[in-house]
């Protein structure tokens, strides 16, 4: 330590830091670099909010891929959000400390599987139950949803109970003193004052689902349509860039990184909208 | 330190030296024929100690544009027609290779007209009912675009605008498991990848085998190219002759492709 100094170590650590910022900043620059010039070109309108992309006669129109997205990540978050908070708030306030311990980690485990894997389940188990059971291709909405549900549990249980053990004892025992009952006190007091992490925990999963590629590629069919029913099979922004990108040159490839530009931007606007009204509510309390 | 220094200075030495071996060839491509170039590469290695040939792939519009740019001195692309910028290279037919159109073993329908074949991927066709199968929706699977195997089956199928419902896989394999797991699919690939998890239909009453494809009478054939930029010479003459020799002929061969000659 004495070799550095304290001014030393403090500069070090600063350049790590920033290095940190450097690299989202130089990636950010490069997909805007490569992809906006692009759509000045094209046509903004057209670009977004056509719905023909036919690389070979050179239109690209991405509205189909937004909407994939939409459903696709709202699909998730109606699957894992309830789900996950339902189980958080069950091993927290309900289960004995020990199936908790045993519980959690093992949920946490889920994250570990590779998307490739909830991929290939979802082809081999889930499509074609779906068809089955309801028609349609298999490959769908409803297929990449309840994959993607599943895929964010892990982030939205274990920062939902987190932020539930967090909440002080002297609370739950202040509503249980005026007599209220333990699902009153849970639903009335301790999800309440857990609130802001809660939500921090379905918006980390709203990012994993929509950022989330390999699984989605092979779960959703990615036919490039508006979906009118969670049976139709989609093709989302991430998935339409990672199928078309080996053999992309040119205005393709450039539409391609347009289409990161707008995926980008769309989670900028998501996570954004999702923690203003994380502000919102908390100002509320 | 001066020790590393030296090392290092003498390893890249011996790396600068590899890079300028006169004998070295590089291949980029088409990802159908990779597999086959790479075990030739191997076999033509194995005979000419000297020479280099390493195979990359990339896809065939990456043959194109690395021939072009001299990225590779060889590219390999698997597309009926080659677009016009690759006109002025100098293209060989090395090998020829059939598309099976290909159902669920389960349907019934065992033969379709090129015309069937065009309606279905066009989507005016959209129950097997209408072309001798059971009364149920068909679901298309395609490639995505780029894909040589696409280009290639549309071109020679002709006057195909692809169904907006089709589900898209981007290989041949997950075209191959997504058929064999769904009874109302329809798809496309590689003759060389059929197995009996699938039921390949016959196209206008001729069946998909090499022995039909090597007599012209298939119809959805699409053939593989070598490009080279200007007159091929020395190794990468050499060896194009050898892919084009019996030995060479006979491994695209026994590894399920059609031989050009």
């Amino acid at each position: 330590m004495a070799l550095i100094g304290e001014k030393g170590v403090q500069r070090i650590l600063l350049v790590t830091a920033f290095s940190a910022m450097s690299a989202l900043l130089l990636i950010a620059l490069f997909i805007v670099n490569e992809g906006v010039p692009f759509m000045f070109r094209y046509g903004i309108q057209g670009f977004l909010l056509s719905s023909d992309w036919d690389p070979s006669s050179g239109t690209f129109g991405i509205f189909p891929m937004i909407m994939a997205s939409l459903w696709v990540t709202v699909g998730a978050l109606l699957v894992g959000a309830p789900l996950g908070i339902a189980g958080a708030v069950f091993l927290s306030e309900f289960a004995p400390r020990p199936v908790m311990r045993v519980v959690k980690p093992a949920i946490e485990l889920l994250a570990a599987i590779p998307s490739v894997v909830y991929g290939f389940i979802g082809v081999m188990v889930l499509a074609p139950l779906i068809r089955e059971v309801f028609g349609g291709p298999g490959l769908s909405v409803l297929a990449a949803s309840i994959i993607l549900g599943i895929m964010i549990l892990p982030t939205v249980i274990s920062i939902s109970i987190d932020s539930i053990l967090a909440v002080p004892q002297s609370y739950r025992e202040g509503s249980l003193a005026l007599g209220a009952t333990v699902w009153q006190t849970v639903h009335m007091v301790t999800v309440r004052a857990a609130k802001s992490g809660i939500i921090a925990s379905v918006i980390l999963g709203l990012g994993r689902a929509i950022g989330e590629t390999m699984a989605v590629i092979m779960v959703a069919g990615n036919a490039v349509k508006i979906p009118d029913s969670p049976l139709d099979s989609v093709r989302t922004l991430t998935a339409n860039i990672a199928l078309e990108m080996s053999y992309a040159t040119g205005m393709h490839r450039e539409a391609l990184f347009a289409t990161g530009v707008v995926l980008f931007v769309v989670i900028i606007i998501l996570n954004t909208v999702a923690s203003v009204a994380m502000r919102k509510r908390a100002a509320k309390k | 330190m001066s020790k590393t220094v030296t090392i290092a200075i003498v390893f890249f030495a011996i790396l600068g030296g590899c890079g300028k071996r006169t004998n070295s060839v590089t291949l980029a491509g088409s990802t159908a024929f990779q597999p086959f170039a790479e075990k030739l590469a191997d076999q033509y290695m194995q005979k000419n100690r000297e020479a280099a040939v390493t195979v990359q792939g990339g896809g065939s519009a990456v043959g194109i544009q690395s021939a072009i740019s001299g990225a590779a001195q060889i590219g390999m692309a698997d597309l009926v027609q080659l677009p016009e910028e690759a006109k002025h290279l100098n293209a060989t037919i090395v090998a020829r290779d059939g598309i099976a159109v290909v159902i669920h073993p389960s349907n019934k329908v065992s033969n379709l007209t090129t015309q069937q074949v065009r309606d279905i991927f066009n989507g005016t066709v959209r129950n097997w009912a209408d072309v001798g199968g059971e009364n149920r929706p068909v679901t298309v699977v395609s490639r995505e675009a780029g894909s040589g195997t696409r280009s290639s089956f549309e071109q020679t199928v002709g006057g195909i605008a692809l169904t907006k419902e089709a589900l898209i896989q981007d290989s041949n394999g997950t075209i191959r498991e997504t058929v064999a797991n769904d009874v109302n699919a329809v798809g496309y690939l590689s003759h060389g990848l059929l197995n009996d998890k699938i039921k390949a239909v016959t196209i206008d009453g001729q069946e998909c085998t090499s022995a039909a494809i090597a007599a012209d009478k298939y119809p959805l054939v699409r053939p593989i190219f070598l490009l080279v930029n200007g007159e091929p010479q020395g190794q990468v003459k050499a060896f194009i002759e050898y892919v084009l020799s019996v030995e060479g002929q006979e491994t695209l061969k026994s590894n399920g492709l059609i031989p050009a000659r």
